[in-house]
């Protein structure tokens, strides 16, 4: 009889942090987490880098923080205006909270290759 | 005018309890729950527990008159009744900001929870809350670095941080213990922890043990391309072996190390953290011992005082229970003291036991810790409970996966986004817990088998310790 084995092999994955482990976010997903954002007062963001160089603190802005934008649609708009200008980079958005100083969301809406 | 010698025995509460008295803001508030003996009156007991707890002692003594002792001594303001207790009642004790050294909760606590506790007019004695006054938190430096600093530092953005204790706790060589952590942390966790008694047994020496776990975390971190940690334990038996150990951690490029802070002692702690402030690394501060002091509801020192006293002797993770695991701890109290650690201005709540308005100024925040008997289906209740500054870590929910500790981690990480990423949707994740997870599980086949392994696992035992109502 051959062996049979319930165990599995779990290999490990490149994830580049926060929803890492989650399958890619449809439009709609997306669209609640930047309503997210914007509901907890922080200002929106949209940073962007080579998958070379991911693990680096400071990724390119793109532009500025958009502070005190409250419009979705501009977000969604920004994000892919930086996806197509740098179409290899990952891009990610944040959710930056001035009185923390600190990022209350941070994740990555487009992988580069 | 000057005072007059009279030797013998003073009742307590000619001196000591002042119901007129208004607090000072500089003043050191303290809150006891007091249960006398029968038969002596509660102001009398009162006024003991503030004589005793600051500068009175049992008779008259010619010495006090060389100073003026009306400015140096603790008075009990205000007795209340303990809803629910016909026994039991609180003092609200007022101490001077002069009782008291700059910056050492070592020197407060010798003063408050002394000698008093033994005081035999007393049955039971229990240390509720303490406010303290600005103007003492100023002379403290608090957590090495704090969320905002830690959050930085490690890339965790977002969401809570994850961990997870090595098991078997005890016995494992340091290469063997090194292959747990990095198992661990590849499979998707931010953090692996030494546990409590791992200190530098002949099993598996200090030094052994911190380089193998370097290498691991390294190689996780490179591999996932996250940032990595593990809390190398440096408590020891004196402060010289304490510092060779953090020195040596941080010689390898770890970023965080970890103390026991109560069988440790304040003294070591705040040392310690200010080494770190110093080194640039970050404090996971574990609490055995604890149970024994804040358990049980009469007599002690409850943690949120135990939880105040370490924010102010620093350090930057603190473990608070987790209110559903296998461990006692009460929902609302475990709020009450989480807020304690981690907001500036801490307002009084008797519903979630903060008995004073508790102002931390520009001290930084420690994160909440929940660990103890957890495991994939309390992470919707985790997430609601303890929010995005805390760290949840599944010890036994981990390494009990049927597929190893890997495994085990990436189907925690992705319950804990799933989480998440629905509560940032606006859905009510406590509500609808379970229909997150196995939708999540559908993209996870780790995290399915991890609900299926787990579904049967419950503890529910009433809490021994109580809010009083």
């Amino acid at each position: 009889m051959p062996f049979k084995s319930t165990v599995g092999d779990y290999q490990t994955v490149a994830t580049l942090e926060t929803f890492g482990f989650l399958p890619p976010m449809t439009q709609d997903e997306i669209y609640d987490q930047i309503a997210y954002i914007i509901a907890q007062g922080w200002s929106p963001l949209v940073e962007h880098v080579h998958p070379s160089n991911s693990m680096v603190t400071y990724w390119s802005y793109w532009k500025l923080p958009f502070f005190g934008e409250k419009d979705l649609g501009v977000i969604v708009n920004e994000l892919e205006a930086c996806h197509r200008a740098y179409p290899d980079h990952h891009v990610r958005l944040v959710g930056y909270d001035a009185y923390t100083q600190s990022q209350g969301s941070c994740f990555v809406v487009f992988e580069g290759r | 005018m000057a005072k007059k010698y009279e030797s013998g025995v003073k009742e307590y509460r000619d001196t000591y309890w002042t119901p007129d008295y208004i607090p000072l803001d500089t003043d050191l508030l303290a809150c006891f729950k007091c249960t006398g003996q029968e038969g002596v009156p509660r102001e009398e007991v009162a006024a003991a527990v503030a004589a005793e707890s600051s500068t009175g002692t049992w008779s008259a003594v010619w010495s006090e008159l060389l100073t003026d002792l009306d400015f140096y001594k603790g008075r009990c303001y205000r007795i209340e009744d303990v809803p629910g207790d016909k026994e039991a009642f609180y003092a609200f004790i007022a101490y001077p900001l002069d009782l008291f050294e700059e910056g050492s909760i070592t020197n407060v606590l010798t003063s408050l929870v002394g000698n008093v506790f033994g005081f035999k007019a007393l049955r039971h004695l229990r240390l509720e809350d303490i406010r303290f006054p600005m103007a003492f938190i100023k002379t403290c430096m608090g957590p090495p670095n704090g969320i905002v600093v830690e959050r930085d530092r490690m890339n965790k953005y977002g969401r809570p941080l994850l961990g997870c204790t090595i098991k078997p706790k005890l016995g494992l060589s340091g290469k063997n213990y090194g292959r747990v952590v990095y198992e661990c942390l590849r499979g998707g966790l931010d953090f692996t922890k030494d546990d409590e008694n791992i200190n530098s047994q002949p099993f598996q020496r200090w030094q052994n043990r911190f380089e193998f776990v370097a290498e691991a975390t390294n190689l996780a971190q490179q591999e996932t391309g996250e940032k990595k940690g593990h809390y190398l334990n440096c408590t020891a038996a004196t402060p010289e072996e304490m510092y060779e150990r953090a020195e040596f951690a941080k010689e390898l490029g770890q970023p965080i190390i970890m103390h026991d802070y109560i069988t440790g002692g304040f003294t070591a702690n705040t040392g310690l953290a200010k080494w770190c402030r110093k080194n640039g690394m970050l404090l996971h501060i574990h609490r055995a011992m604890h149970a024994v002091i804040d358990r049980h509801p009469k007599h002690g020192i409850h943690f949120r005082v135990l939880a105040k006293c370490l924010r102010l002797s620093g350090g930057d993770q603190l473990h608070t229970g987790t209110v559903v695991g296998k461990l006692e701890g009460d929902r609302q109290s475990t709020l009450g003291y989480i807020d304690q650690l981690r907001e500036s201005f801490v307002p009084e709540d008797r519903s979630r036991g903060n008995f004073f308005d508790q102002d931390w100024g520009s001290m930084g925040g420690v994160f909440a810790v929940a660990s103890g008997g957890i495991h994939c289906w309390h992470m919707p209740a985790l997430v609601a409970i303890f929010g995005d500054d805390s760290v949840l870590q599944f010890g036994g929910g981990t390494h009990g996966h049927p597929w190893g500790s890997a495994a085990g981690a990436a189907a925690n990480r992705v319950a804990l986004e799933a989480c998440v990423k629905a509560r940032n949707a606006g859905r009510e994740i406590e509500r609808e817990g379970r229909d997150i997870l196995l939708e999540a599980a559908k993209h996870s086949p780790e995290l399915a088998i991890a609900l299926e392994t787990w579904k049967e696992i419950k503890f529910e035992f009433d809490t021994v310790d109580k809010l009083d109502t």
